[in-house]
């Protein structure tokens, strides 16, 4: 599916050549190609284990790849990290950390403060702002443990929108959160996507992925297919994404509901 | 026993005192990050490795002079960071593991080394034992000024990177891409924790030093959910236990100062732990108390209400003794409470049988609206 390279590649919001990165002996992505356009919405799925957290954690240059490049709007990720803003998984951090709402948003925006300024007026009101575009304004002032999992999630959205990013990451923002919440992120990722922002997200229910997403990628180790959502979702590929455990679904017709014929897949 | 005057205008004294609060406030501030970062035990590895560092610096300048032995401690704390590292990346031991094995390790190189010392004929090694467990006595105006400028710049650092160590200690990986250099700032609050302790060594020594960077954190963290504040407490209650404990040991002459202070300091965390508003043991369990009384008001008050549905008797009396039967525990407690809110009334009826009660129109509409949140929406819109 990888293009013949030219050299950068700036009409491609994220563009990765060759990507290998291994952990021990075994790798955990394998000479990975990616091309995705700016101003979609992209899942990107796959099976416990396919690398999908290692491939966003490898873009922005929190793991170490043994090979490969990677350029966002054609420029390597250092120099273009100011457009790039990302939502870890929910689990990643201590949600018993002593702080509020507001404090973790406005922490999107130290990036840009730079060293030794401090968060003024300005950056509370974007941060507010940011919390009333996930209608989590009424708990600016709350400890974050106090939070539900799916409020915690919106705070981590918010942390991400304050960030005015080009192109956005994000780990999981749907796992374990309620219907509501699950909706409203869904709308939130659409409005990011209708400003012509990039929006690449790690997905792990097959179910909503042909509703929610109009690009994807399926990844177990290697590069399984990618594209649009309408071209590439097909039985052959879940197959070859998914090993056995799909063979459960030549018995539905797979454009239903393929969803309930998989194991969900839970956060690791 | 000496008076307060005499305390407060002892020389001595008063270098302990002033030394053990600019100790505690350093670990305090310090061991708030560490404690944040679940690095709780990297302190007391630091300062257990400080020990091999002390005798080896006793060796090669000879005699118990304070800064080469700060400076050997320092060396072999770093050495045994970078071996705990070592064995967390490399080996399949777990943090926990890891840092046990570099702590037991460099303590055991540390008491044969000064074992050896001891067995040499040298009239300048005593007092080297005195940083197994501290002595403060031995503090004298020189110290302090090393003591004050070392908390001093650590506390300026603290303050001109706060935003930094913020987001690193809740979220380093956002830190990274962010752009800030989070191995660097990692490696900045580890170093500071390690010159917290070994500014700390001549007070409370080697073994209990890791009480320092510990108890005033986790004492901080119960009464508040803000960073700032959880800091400023720390190094409040840090000062407060050095203070405290320098004093005591002063009026009862005898007892070690760093160990009394360390005292003071699990006392203040023992108190935080069970008293502290939200947090605190005392108030969960009256928490759990409350939330018990009310669920069990609810289930009373409900089947108040069924019962006068199937009655079909608004004003259904209910004897409190059958309730009692019914429940298995006396529920004199919980209609006293639904009185009080209004919920019921005792009704004049047969008062020779028992207590009875009866539903008011605010109960009726309680129970309603609690058993429609149930799903019950049958029953409530009876």
């Amino acid at each position: 599916m990888s293009m013949p390279n030219s050299s950068h590649e700036p009409n491609l919001a994220l563009h990765v050549e060759d990507l290998t990165v291994s952990y021990s002996s075994k790798p955990v992505l394998w000479d990975i190609d990616l091309d995705i356009p700016p101003g979609v919405l992209a899942a990107i799925v796959g099976p416990n284990g396919a690398g999908k957290s290692t491939l966003i954690k490898t873009v922005l240059g929190l793991i170490k790849p043994a090979a490969g490049h990677v350029y966002i709007y054609g420029k390597p990720y250092e120099k273009q990290r100011s457009i790039v803003g990302y939502v870890p998984q929910r689990s990643s951090v201590d949600w018993d950390f002593p702080t509020t709402a507001i404090d973790v948003v406005t922490m999107g925006l130290y990036g840009r403060l730079g060293w030794l300024k401090r968060p003024g007026k300005a950056e509370k009101q974007q941060a507010e702002e940011a919390l009333t575009q996930v209608g989590m304004q009424d708990f600016a002032h709350r400890q974050i443990s106090q939070l539900s999992g799916g409020q915690q999630q919106r705070v981590f959205l918010a942390r991400a929108l304050v960030q005015q990013a080009d192109i956005y990451f994000m780990d999981e923002p749907m796992a374990g959160v309620d219907a509501t919440t699950e909706r409203a992120i869904i709308n939130l990722l659409r409005n990011l996507r209708n400003q012509g922002k990039t929006v690449i997200v790690v997905h792990h229910d097959l179910s909503t992925v042909t509703s929610y997403f109009d690009w994807m990628l399926f990844l177990n180790v290697r590069t399984i297919a990618q594209g649009h959502v309408n071209d590439v979702y097909n039985a052959e590929n879940l197959r070859a994404a998914y090993g056995d455990k799909v063979a459960l679904l030549n018995q539905n017709p797979l454009s239903q509901n393929p969803g309930s014929a998989l194991e969900p897949e839970s956060t690791p | 026993m000496p008076d307060l005057f005499t305390l407060l205008t002892d020389f001595t004294i008063r270098n302990v005192t002033l030394g053990a609060m600019l100790l505690g406030v350093s670990s305090g501030v310090l061991g708030s990050f560490a404690v944040l970062r679940k690095q709780s035990l990297l302190g007391d590895m630091l300062s257990h490795a400080a020990l091999p560092g002390i005798c080896l610096g006793f060796i090669i300048v000879g005699s118990r002079q304070l800064l080469p032995l700060l400076v050997g401690a320092l060396i072999s704390g770093t050495a045994a960071a970078l071996f705990m590292l070592l064995l967390i990346n490399r080996s399949r031991l777990k943090t926990d593991a890891a840092i046990g094995s570099a702590l037991s390790f460099f303590f055991a190189i540390g008491i044969v080394l000064l074992t050896y010392i001891q067995s040499n004929p040298n009239a300048n090694q005593a007092g080297l034992t005195s940083f197994l467990f501290g002595q403060a006595a031995s503090i004298v105006p020189t110290d302090l000024w090393i003591l004050g400028s070392i908390s001093l710049v650590a506390l300026s650092i603290v303050l001109l990177f706060w935003k930094e160590f913020k987001v690193v200690t809740f979220d380093i990986q956002f830190a990274a891409t962010l752009g800030f250099p989070t191995a660097f700032l990692e490696i900045v609050l580890t170093s500071m924790v390690a010159l917290a302790v070994v500014m700390g060594l001549q007070f409370v020594g080697v073994i209990l030093m890791a009480a320092m960077i510990i108890a005033p954190a986790v004492a901080a963290r119960q009464w508040t959910e803000r960073l700032e504040l959880m800091v400023f407490l720390a190094a409040l209650f840090g000062a407060l236990s050095g203070m405290v404990g320098a004093i005591i040991s002063a009026l009862a002459r005898g007892l070690a100062t760093g160990p009394v202070i360390v005292l003071c300091a699990s006392f203040i965390v023992l108190i935080s732990l069970l008293f502290a508003p939200n947090r605190g043991l005392l108030w969960a369990s009256l928490e759990t108390q409350r939330q018990h009384n009310a669920l069990r008001s609810r289930q009373v008050l409900g089947n108040l209400y069924k019962l006068s549905l199937e009655h079909k008797n608004p004003a259904y009396r209910v004897e409190e003794s059958m309730m009692n039967v019914y429940y298995g525990f006396n529920t004199r407690g919980i209609f006293g409470r639904l009185e009080a809110r209004g919920f019921i009334k005792q009704s004049s009826h047969m008062p020779e049988e028992g207590r009875h009660w009866e539903l008011t129109n605010q109960g009726m509409s309680e129970a309603k609206a609690f058993l429609s949140s149930l799903g019950q929406a049958e029953l409530a819109d009876v």
